[in-house]
Parts: structure tokens; C-alpha cells; sequence
């Protein structure tokens, strides 16, 4: 395990094998003013990594990731993998998959789309593509394929 | 395959035999659109025209529908004089016409609008033009003039001419002309050609799309010339509007190479793009355009509201 530059937690989920450069991206979509007190972040950047060159690694401590946030990492780092840990073992290791609809994860690029509007609803994109992700807003059609600056 | 109680939302919710279907249903709706028989499709029924933009045409010619189908309208033309105004969502405002109406006809500023107003309602909702979105019924009957002219809609070179950027008709009806495999020449001024992610889109359809700069070469191999209106709306400022809306205009003399059959269209209003000498050509199709409307709109409500084939 020699890609444990950080302590292994007792419980929590290991975001690995995000695409170097964007764990800090990765921080953003978890929110940390949000975690609760006993939640540690631990941040990895440029971490050797056999299978991309270098890869970047986030460690939170005592969460499950949401539905929600797993699809907002799969859009900007879909390389990366989800290890659910419960007292220090790996109970649960996933790639992150898109499903076919994304919701409330980006906002629309046009603003001139109802999404946009004060009105009682989440956006909602279908996945029209795959590598690259292609998405395309339920509301207007409008194609999006690049996701980071469109975080909601 | 039946439109019954159905949304028409985009002119991809439908397909090619939909398509078709609404338009036969729409030449057996001509004699009742013309007022020289009568209809009963739509007695009893109420349908409501929620428009939140300004239309002349698009308004007039649902409302013309409906009557002349049997059936009342109930309308919202000036959405400042609604609770918009003191800041209801548009959710709620199709909610409430819902329970007041048979079906919503709606026209909204914002894209997608349309999108959301179906979800809102469990009756069907009728997109009448959502901002620069989609107005399928624009389509439908563009394709009923096409069809009426040519008798079909397949092997012809359609040259879509003028604002291929922002008009939103031509990206509904490019879309719906490669579907019926007819050839399309892009036509029209630099700066205003045909957005990426759509010419990408028609490719991937398989459609035939070319581009051909010179406007006369295109309109000598028409057999449609599809011309739009510059949307002066969209562009930044005056003089980049007014030094591009100069640069294309359609009179006689630009029409002496067209093929004897071609037609000019346009989804009206005009402001300058062609000139009205061409009206007395036997070109020109766009006032029988403007009225084929109400046939097509006709057998649109025909089908979602009674599930009729109208006309029959």
C-alpha cells in the first residue's frame, strides 16, 4: 500500500484515482463548512498511480457520499474510484457511474433556460454521451461537456 | 401510435408516421379552416393559449383553430396583467390552468419553458414557441406547405437562407427535413451560419447538409428557399445588426436563376428580407404558409384533444 501517504481512517469513504489537479474540485462538490464535527478531510495531491501517472486521493472521515455527490465526482473525475470503509477495511469499492439522468448537480449554461428561473424545480441533465460525457438539459436541450464551472 | 392526450413539446416527440399522420389529418381540415364546412371535434372542449410573449399569428391562428373545431379558447395575451407580474412561478400559473382547461397552449420568453409546463400539467400542453427553444407546430405546418407544393418531402434541396444562428424555426426544421431525407444548402451571412452543436446533430442524423456561400448558386438549385427573419433582439448593438441585416435581402432580380417550381418561405413576420414585388411571383409561398397554420394547428388538437384523425 504504498500510495498511503495519509493515515487510513476507521470509517469513512476514499475517494480515489481522481484525475491529479482535481482533488481541490473534489473538496468543493463535498462542501467541507457543511461536514459535521468529527469529519477529518485528508487531501493527497500528485500521488504516483500505476494506472494514470499521477493521481490525486480525498479521505473523509465518518460519510457516505450522497447519491448526488457521487454523480457530481463522476462528471469532473470519472476515473475515479468510491471505497466505503468501516473500521479501517474497504466494505464497499466502486467506480463511479454515471446514470442516465444527473439532478440537481449542474446548472444549466444558458441563462435564458427556465432551470434558471425561480421556479420549483432542480435541474436535470440526461447523459447523451460517454467518454467524453456529453449532457443535455432536460429543459432546453442545451449540450454541456464541461462540467466543472457549471457546478450548482 | 396515437397523439391522445399527449404533450408536443419538441418536433422530435414525434415521428416520421406522426408526422405524416398530422399533416393528412391537416389537408382534410382545409375546407373547415377555410369556413366552408364546420367542425365538432373540439365541442365542449376548452383549450387555454398562455402566452407570456407577444404573437400576433402563432395566438390568432390556435384561437382560429380551436373555434373552428367546435371548441373556446381562454387566453392570457398580455402576461403583464397576470400574477407573473406579482411574482407567481410559471409551475404554479400552469397548475391553476390546469384545472380550467382541456389543454394549455403555451409561448413563453424562457427555453424550456415548455419542458417544465408539461411536467406541471396533467393535460397536454402544446408548445407555441419557448425563447429560442423549439416551436414545433412551426414545423408541422412549414412541412404541410412543403408537402402541398412538392407532394412529398423526401429528395428535395431545401436551402435555408438568412439567420441559420439564432432562428429557431430552421434548427426544428432541419432537423424534421433530414428525418423525411431531403438535401439541405446552408445559406446566408458570415457571422450568423448554423450553430456547431446543431450541424454536429444533423450529421449525426445522417442527413445530407452542405453549405454554399454564394446565395444565387444556392437559390439556382432550390426547389425551396427558406428565408428568415434577422432577429435584431439578438444582436449586441445597432450598427452590427443593421451592417448584417443589409447584406441579404430577397427581391425579383435575385430570383430570376430559380427553377420555375421553387418556392420562397418564410415564417412571417418579415422585416425587409423580402421584398414585396416577390409576392406577385408565383414563387411565393408564405402567405399560403401563414395560413396553412390553422389546418395543421387544427388537426394537432384534433388528435390530442379527441384522438380524432380530423376531417374524416
Amino acid at each position: 500500500m504504498r500510495e498511503l501517504k495519509i493515515t487510513p481512517i476507521r470509517n469513512g469513504t476514499v475517494i480515489d484515482h481522481i484525475t491529479n489537479g482535481l482533488a481541490f474540485e473534489v473538496l468543493r462538490i463535498l462542501g467541507p463548512r457543511q461536514l459535521g464535527r468529527d469529519s477529518t478531510i485528508s487531501v493527497a495531491v500528485h500521488v504516483r498511480s500505476g494506472k494514470l501517472g499521477w493521481k490525486d486521493i480525498v479521505k473523509v472521515e465518518n460519510i457516505e457520499l450522497t447519491p448526488r455527490t457521487v454523480n457530481a465526482i463522476a462528471l469532473i473525475a470519472p476515473t475515479a474510484t468510491i471505497s466505503i470503509i468501516h473500521d479501517f477495511r474497504v466494505r464497499e469499492k466502486r467506480t463511479v457511474d454515471l446514470p442516465a439522468k444527473i439532478v440537481g448537480v449542474l446548472r444549466c449554461p444558458n441563462a435564458n433556460c427556465i432551470s434558471n428561473q425561480p421556479e420549483p424545480l432542480e435541474s436535470e441533465f440526461d447523459v447523451v454521451a460517454r467518454r467524453p460525457t456529453v449532457l443535455a438539459c432536460a429543459f432546453c436541450e442545451r449540450r454541456v461537456d464541461e462540467f466543472l464551472t457549471h457546478l450548482a | 401510435m396515437s397523439l391522445r392526450g399527449r404533450d408536443l413539446v419538441s418536433i422530435r416527440d414525434l415521428s416520421r408516421e406522426e408526422i405524416t399522420a398530422v399533416l393528412d389529418a391537416a389537408r382534410r381540415m382545409i375546407p373547415l379552416a377555410e369556413g366552408r364546412k364546420s367542425g365538432a371535434q373540439l365541442r365542449g372542449r376548452i383549450v387555454a393559449m398562455a402566452f407570456f410573449e407577444p404573437s400576433t399569428r402563432t395566438r390568432l391562428s390556435f384561437e382560429s383553430a380551436v373555434q373552428r373545431l367546435g371548441g373556446s379558447c381562454i387566453t392570457i395575451a398580455d402576461a403583464g396583467a397576470t400574477s407573473i407580474r406579482k411574482g407567481e412561478s410559471l409551475y404554479d400559473t400552469i397548475r391553476m390552468l390546469t384545472s380550467y382547461a382541456d389543454a394549455i397552449v403555451l409561448r413563453h420568453p424562457k427555453e424550456g419553458a415548455a419542458r417544465l409546463a408539461a411536467r406541471a400539467s396533467d393535460r397536454p400542453v402544446i408548445n407555441a414557441g419557448d425563447g429560442a427553444g423549439q416551436h414545433p407546430t412551426q414545423t408541422l405546418l412549414d412541412l404541410a406547405t412543403i408537402r402541398e407544393r412538392f407532394g412529398t418531402l423526401s429528395g428535395l434541396r431545401v436551402v435555408l437562407f438568412g439567420d441559420l444562428k439564432f432562428g429557431r424555426t430552421v434548427h426544428s426544421l432541419a432537423y424534421a427535413l433530414a428525418l423525411f431525407g431531403s438535401e439541405l444548402i446552408l445559406s446566408g451571412p458570415e457571422g450568423l451560419r448554423l450553430p456547431a452543436e446543431h450541424r454536429a446533430e444533423l450529421a449525426q442524423q445522417g442527413a445530407k447538409v452542405r453549405e454554399e456561400p454564394d446565395a444565387a448558386a444556392a437559390i439556382r438549385e432550390a426547389d425551396v428557399l427558406y428565408v428568415t427573419r434577422i432577429q435584431k433582439e439578438r444582436f449586441p448593438d445597432e450598427a452590427e445588426y443593421r451592417r448584417v441585416a443589409g447584406t441579404y435581402r430577397i427581391d425579383a432580380k435575385s430570383l430570376e436563376g430559380a427553377k420555375k417550381e421553387m418556392i420562397v418561405m418564410h415564417p412571417l413576420p418579415r422585416v425587409g428580407e423580402i421584398a414585396p414585388e416577390v409576392d406577385a411571383t408565383p414563387h411565393a409561398a408564405y402567405f399560403r404558409q401563414s395560413f396553412l397554420a390553422v389546418p395543421v394547428r387544427m388537426a394537432l388538437l384534433a388528435a390530442i384533444l379527441a384522438g380524432g384523425r380530423g376531417g374524416d
